[in-house]
């Protein structure tokens, strides 16, 4: 048998994880009000699902969009034929008019300065090619995105380190820690190119503060080295503080045109803020003009289908549609969050105070029989397959602390989130009552429990150790 | 400051190549009959533009292909919402019942083996992220899609060690050829993982025989390497032989064949005419190369609404039936108005039968046997004769003098434009030859008449070698 690449026959693709696996078991038996009212509830899925009929109704409004005419004209040959790298013109400028517009309109983006990707995960992967070889390294902020250890490492053989954050300042990112990273990256010999983080956060659902984006600047200058924020949920901000964008605080500081404000670099998508992910719309946005090319050069492996294209750029240029789109989307998406979080309390559960994102955060610590990882991934399994409700454990988001899940709550109808909170509610009820007997019922689950089940807690284990080393 | 990765800052992308250089030339001053009458033609772009108006008749007979019509609009949130890297079920079934029709139903494919990419750039380079690691090769025959050293060397680190091919042997792959490409590898300690090959084959428009394709697979399974099969051009076959793909060898009884080895990339931006769409399919009878294929695919998915209309469109068995058949008719048309045009200022190409394009013999045109003689030629051809053409040494071919001209991705007034220039060109190359006199008739011809004068054509075809080719202009006067 021919032998394949290491690429291929590793796991780095990060599919082992727990975050994964969730989703296979709640694909094997997922919830249906109608056809599978005793399924699996799906809230380990960060999609917005709250806002389709605005989008719908504007389709509706706009038939030519739809099918490939322009002011009555089929424009469906030059669509189809349409393959240029540079993107389609009246996209990137509708796109970064969107961009400004989430920001408050504080800050202009200049469109020559976008690169578009096949959704963020190309975006990401794409900047690690550009700004690092195999073996540096890149910082992130824990808790962050599991799907990061693919992205940014799978192909690259770009490593990542970890910054600590802790539930003692609510996760915020410190001058220490920042510090600490470095040099545990110095101490594995790893060449360390620069800082990612997600901004909103990723799973916390909070945006960073002022303090945070300085001193990220300032250890970026200091240490010379890139940033990128990846800014995918920045349409998500339903409630104050305001999102400040970290081009805002490189135009606040003045450092335009010095040289590191040719080291930072936005990654964007459509896929929250629109909750399009099935259109596989992404973009780099990037100060320094080689990584522009270099970048625009390598979107070749994963460009926006021009289709795709030029629908969003009709939809986006309507100033109209895009401010009362993203209006009302704040409303609903802050309204079914207090939903989550109300429902939660009257579990007795609390979750770190947030106000962006389509997920919490949530503080299930004191329901662990004991504050280590194993418990908390007992406490997950307990959830996914006898509370029926598919949350990720912070484990999967390399958390430094056993106990904190991210729950979604963007993706199903109300009702549907009602239901999660009521069958949450009875589990916690119940653990109280039968604390005795959750011991029996655990030793008798284990004789279920299939291989693969017992190597996701050894698994996600596995993988901490091996960060920690 | 911080630098940026070697990747990023090196030539790996392949753009300082002259491929790419004529496109510069073109994107600076490209033609327009009304506009730019004088502007550059494109002649080095391989799309296929003849069927359009034969898709739009069907787009606009099913409005429901588009997610964001009123009559498709009730699957729109389903669609924007769907990421699964497996693919839309239908957009599979259709793709592969697509692939096995192009291939005259001799072969099925199974739609759980299909993976998307990024188009066929994703698909090469996902095939070389499976395959390789980096510092080991791939041996790909000449001359090739000059793509290819970006697509599968770039990020991945792979090498291409080329297979020669010659004219003289109307650039066959050989058994020696492949050995001794096998060979020059080892030399230079490089660990072969594959054999690329492109079939049919771009710039050549030819396809490969039953006896080659059986010793590439003999050769393969020999060495333990893969055999990757680009078929992109599967269905521009327009006339015999007919189209022989690597899924129909393997089936048959005398090949020995390891399926393990086998790959198949595929796209529909040459068969359909969407590069836009970004249509790309990684095909592999090996399992773990589908799965791995597969995972990478998030990083080049096809977008959800593109698959919504292609699975539309390609389960559409009349429709599709019709257009392999048509896309094949005016293929044919195009290729035969234009090889034989050529031939009458005797210009000869490679016998073809496949493809969106020619490759033209101009080697009597270089001043010497060299690749720099080319390289003059191809300055003149694209500042003088105003058209975009790509030299052969882009290719990676092994002879000076081979140039390849793409002739699906212009109307019929472009291509009559281009030909008169081509003639024009010819004449004056041959000056010495014709009569002053009619010379200056020659420059107030009008297009109708060059036209016209195809279908004068005496059926004594100029030798394309012939020294003194006779203007077809002065036979029409008289």
């Amino acid at each position: 048998m021919g032998l394949l690449s290491r690429k291929a026959t590793c796991n780095s693709h990060g599919q082992d994880s727990s975050y994964f696996l969730g989703w296979q078991e709640y694909e094997r038996n997922p919830y249906d009000e109608v056809e599978n009212p005793q399924g699996i509830i799906q809230m380990g899925l960060a999609e917005n699902q709250l806002s389709f009929d605005l989008l719908e109704s504007w389709l509706a409004k706009n038939p030519d969009a739809a099918s490939f005419r322009r002011d009555g004209q089929s424009i469906f040959k030059e669509l189809a034929l349409f393959q240029d790298y540079h993107g389609l013109p009246a996209f990137k400028n509708a796109l970064v008019d969107f961009m400004s517009e989430i920001r408050g309109n504080k800050v202009k983006f200049d469109p020559s300065h976008v690169v578009l990707t096949a959704g963020a995960t190309s975006a990401n992967e794409t900047l690690m090619f550009c700004l690092a070889e195999q073996g540096d390294a890149f910082l992130l902020p824990t808790p962050y995105y599991p799907g990061f250890d693919r992205d940014l490492k799978w192909r690259t053989g770009v490593e990542i380190v970890p910054i600590q954050c802790t539930s003692s300042n609510r996760f915020q990112i410190t001058a220490a820690a920042l510090e600490e990273a470095y040099q545990e990256a110095q101490r594995k010999n790893l060449r360390v190119k620069g800082v990612l983080v997600t901004n909103p956060s990723n799973p916390l659902g909070t945006t960073m503060t002022r303090d945070e984006l300085d001193l990220l600047v300032n250890f970026i200058t200091d240490k010379e080295i890139h940033l990128i924020s990846d800014e995918i949920y920045s349409g998500t901000v339903f409630s104050s503080p305001a999102f400040v964008s970290i081009m805002e605080v490189l135009k606040d500081r003045n450092l335009g045109k010095t040289e590191v404000w040719e080291r930072v670099h936005i990654v964007y998508s459509l896929s929250k803020d629109l909750g399009l992910p099935g259109f596989r719309v992404g973009a780099i946005y990037s100060n320094d003009p080689i990584v522009v090319a270099a970048a625009t050069k390598m979107s070749s492996f994963g460009l926006v289908s021009s289709q795709t294209q030029y629908l969003l750029s009709a939809m986006l240029s309507d100033k109209k549609f895009t401010k009362e789109y993203i209006a009302k989307n704040h409303k609903r998406l802050q309204k079914q969050r207090s939903k989550l979080v109300a429902g939660l309390g009257k579990a007795g559960i609390g979750c770190l105070e947030s106000n962006a994102g389509l997920f919490c955060w949530v503080d299930m610590r004191h329901l662990l029989s004991s504050d280590t990882f194993e418990a908390e991934m007992e406490l997950w399994k307990r959830i996914v397959y006898d509370v029926k409700l598919n949350i990720s454990p912070g484990s999967s988001c390399h958390c430094s602390e056993p106990g904190w899940f991210r729950v979604c709550f963007a993706n199903m109808p109300e009702d549907t989130l009602k239901l999660a909170m009521q069958r949450l509610k009875s589990f916690v009820g119940s653990i109280a009552v039968n604390d005795r007997s959750h011991q029996e019922l655990k030793n008798s689950r284990r004789k279920f429990r299939t291989k693969w089940v017992f190597r996701l807690s050894f698994q996600s284990f596995h993988d901490r150790e091996q960060d920690e080393r | 400051m911080a630098a940026m990765s070697k990747i990023a800052t090196g030539n790996g992308h392949g753009e300082n190549s002259p491929y790419f250089d004529g496109w510069k030339a073109y994107e600076t001053d490209p033609f327009h009959p009304i506009d730019r009458p004088d502007g550059v033609i494109q002649m080095g772009l391989a799309e296929n533009q003849l069927c359009f108006d034969f898709i739009k008749k069907w787009l606009i007979k099913h409005p429901e292909a588009s997610v964001c019509t009123a009559q498709g609009v009730n699957r729109f949130k389903e669609m924007a919402l769907f990421q699964d890297y497996h693919g839309m079920p239908e957009f599979r079934r259709a793709v592969a019942k697509f692939m096995g029709k192009v291939r005259g139903d001799r072969v099925k494919f199974d739609p759980d083996r299909i993976v998307m990419s990024g188009g066929a750039t994703g698909a090469h380079e996902t095939v070389a992220f499976c395959l390789a690691d980096p510092g080991e090769a791939f041996l790909v025959p000449t001359p090739y899609y000059p793509g290819f050293d970006r697509d599968l060397k770039w990020r991945t680190g792979v090498e291409l060690v080329p297979v020669h091919c010659e004219s003289s042997n109307n650039f066959k792959i050989t058994r020696d050829a492949l050995e001794a490409a096998y060979v020059k590898a080892q030399e230079a300690n490089l660990r072969v993982k594959g054999l690329l090959i492109t079939n049919p084959s771009n710039p050549l428009g030819t396809i490969l025989d039953r006896d080659t394709l059986k010793n590439v697979v003999g050769f393969i399974n020999e060495k333990n390497i893969h055999l990757i099969g680009d078929e992109i051009y599967a269905a521009t076959v327009f006339m015999e032989p007919e189209f022989v793909s690597i899924s129909e060898i393997i089936e048959e009884d005398d090949v020995e064949c390891n399926r393990d080895l086998i790959h198949i990339v595929y796209s529909l931006s040459k068969d359909m005419g969407f590069p836009g769409f970004r249509v790309g399919i990684v095909y592999s009878y090996n399992d773990a190369v589908v799965s791995c294929a597969r995972k990478m695919s998030s990083f080049g998915l096809v977008s959800s609404q593109t698959q919504h209309l292609i699975a539309s469109m390609l389960s559409d068995d009349d429709f599709v039936d019709d257009f392999i058949a048509e896309s094949k008719n005016l293929l044919f048309k195009r290729h035969k108005y234009f090889t034989r045009s050529l031939s009458q200022v005797g210009i000869g190409s490679l016998k073809s039968n496949a493809g969106l394009f020619i490759w033209m013999d101009l080697r009597k045109l270089l001043r010497e046997k060299t690749f720099e003689a080319e390289m003059e030629l191809w300055r003149v051809i694209i500042n003088e004769v105003k058209l975009n053409v790509s030299p052969g040494s882009s290719f990676h071919c092994h002879e000076p003098g081979w140039f390849r001209v793409c002739f699906a991705n212009m109307d019929d007034n472009t291509m009559a434009v281009a030909l008169s220039r081509i003639r024009t060109f010819m004449l004056k190359n041959n000056e010495a030859m014709v009569p002053p006199r009619k010379l200056c008739r020659l420059s107030s011809l009008k297009l109708s008449l060059s036209r016209r004068m195809d279908d004068l054509m005496s059926p004594s075809i100029l030798s394309p070698h012939s020294p003194l080719p006779q203007s077809p202009l002065v036979r029409a006067r008289n």
